[in-house]
């Protein structure tokens, strides 16, 4: 991507900006022990995580920082989410 | 014609479309006068009476964006207050000209001249340049219009004169004509702007990834400046008649042994104490700083590089190290084993005569400096 002068940007610009680059963890999701609550949805405070039409979810790497809030929050019966380190 | 009045008929001339000011000593002559010229409808411009210097810049940013040519002026607290968005306007790369009245920083309280207040501003990358005199501190406001808004530069700039030494003298002053001043500068055109039908956002924010790069391409933007104010000095010269193709100006520097460095008003002196001590035959030359940022340092090492000794005469001082400028030419003739003296003077308005500067050339001889120069010892 060219540099606008002046760090400008057109609307809708923030897509482009990738910030699950950040992350140090990234989250693992296990659709087979998911109990579909929709806990982790709620509480993801980047918005990132998606239900999908079989009422699973998926997480979007793109955006996600890592912070394991997910991960945390998944109900002890199910525990769905698990972090595991970058390898970068 | 005072100074300050001159430079305000001067941006008259260049036609900015909004001025958001506020006043503060000794600048204030520069922004009254704007008003009045206003509200005699002798210009068609946006009179922004603001609450403070912060508000004065962060207006100045939002005009500029939305594609106006905007001024303003300020001073010392002034500037101090507006520090944020004076880094801000720079990497937003808004051709912003800004008049700056030298003036000392509080504390103590001085309303007096040093030129502390601009070089606080050293880093924040926008384009320094130093008027010697009232003709070029209204020439240099016309000149920098022309490179900031140049495609290939755009950045804003601070035209810096000594307050009361210049702001608030009367001297003659060519005032160009309209018709000269709008063949040189022409109608503000610019490079992109805020337009509700064509979004975009300025000073966005960027990652570890982008930052760097930014900064990388302002830095390299305020490099190029230096050969576009060489080249559009000169244009100016074949307009105006006056040239401005120079960062640095030598005063009977060829056949110098010892050189002074010097920026601003005190210039006119130290010429005065080189014309007589040249008539004792001391082969005493000067370099006159025209501008400080970019910093021309191949310039100033190529006009130093047959003196024996170089005495800098810094009226700021950069607390715990030197003065800015003595730091500066230190790097610039790095290698070339000549001696640079630094001399810290003139501060708050301490007066500087050509008694002085034949003083510091006595000293810088006997090899004496890195010092405050004309302390009065009793009180301290």
């Amino acid at each position: 991507m060219a540099l606008g002068i002046g760090c400008t940007a057109r609307p809708g610009n923030s897509r482009n900006n990738k910030t699950g680059s950040w992350r140090v963890f990234y989250p693992v999701m296990d659709t087979e022990k998911c109990t579909k609550c929709g806990t982790c949805q709620l509480i993801c405070p980047e918005g990132c995580i998606n239900q999908n039409p079989d009422k699973t979810y998926s997480i979007d790497l793109d955006f996600c920082k890592g912070c394991g809030m997910c991960a945390e929050e998944c109900p002890d019966k199910a525990k769905a989410i698990h972090m595991v380190k970058e390898e970068k | 014609m005072e100074g300050s009045i001159a430079i305000a008929e001067t941006v008259r001339l260049c036609k900015p479309q909004v001025i958001p000011a506020y006043p503060i000593t000794p600048q204030t002559h520069i922004v009254e006068g704007l008003a009045s010229i206003i509200a005699d409808g002798r210009l068609d411009a946006e009179y922004i009476c603001v609450e403070s210097e912060f508000s004065a810049l962060s207006a100045c940013i939002g005009a500029s964006a939305a594609g106006s040519r905007v001024y303003s002026a300020t001073t010392s607290q002034g500037l101090a207050l507006m520090t944020e968005v004076v880094f801000n306007a720079a990497g937003m790369r808004l051709p912003i000209v800004m008049g700056i009245a030298n003036r000392a920083i509080s504390a103590p309280l001085s309303i007096w001249n040093d030129q502390q207040d601009s070089i606080m501003m050293r880093d924040s990358g926008w384009i320094q340049l130093y008027a010697e005199d009232n003709q070029e501190a209204i020439d240099m406001h016309i000149l920098a219009y022309k490179v900031c808004e140049d495609y290939n530069i755009l950045l804003p700039a601070f035209v810096c004169f000594d307050g009361f030494i210049l702001s608030h003298v009367y001297e003659p002053v060519d005032l160009p004509t309209q018709e000269l001043v709008d063949s040189f500068l022409g109608p503000f055109n610019p490079y992109q702007k805020l337009d509700p039908k064509d979004p975009i956002s300025f000073g966005m924010y960027a990652t570890p990834e982008y930052y760097m790069e930014f900064r990388y391409e302002h830095d390299q933007a305020v490099h190029r400046a230096a050969e576009a104010i060489k080249k559009y000095g000169k244009e100016f010269g074949e307009v105006f008649g006056r040239d401005y193709s120079e960062l640095v100006v030598g005063y009977k520097l060829e056949d110098a042994e010892t050189a002074i460095v010097a920026m601003g008003s005190i210039c006119g002196t130290v010429k005065d104490a080189i014309d007589e001590m040249r008539a004792e035959g001391k082969k005493v030359g000067l370099l006159n700083l025209r501008c400080f940022r970019p910093f021309p340092s191949t310039d100033v090492a190529k006009a130093l590089a047959h003196v024996n000794t170089i005495s800098v005469l810094d009226k700021n001082v950069s607390l715990g190290a030197k003065g800015a400028v003595a730091i500066e030419i230190k790097e610039a003739c790095y290698g070339s084993n000549i001696p640079v003296y630094d001399y810290i003077l003139g501060l708050g308005g301490r007066d500087v005569r050509k008694r002085d500067i034949k003083k510091i050339v006595e000293l810088a001889e006997k090899g004496e400096g890195d010092m405050f120069y004309g302390l009065r010892e009793e009180v301290l």
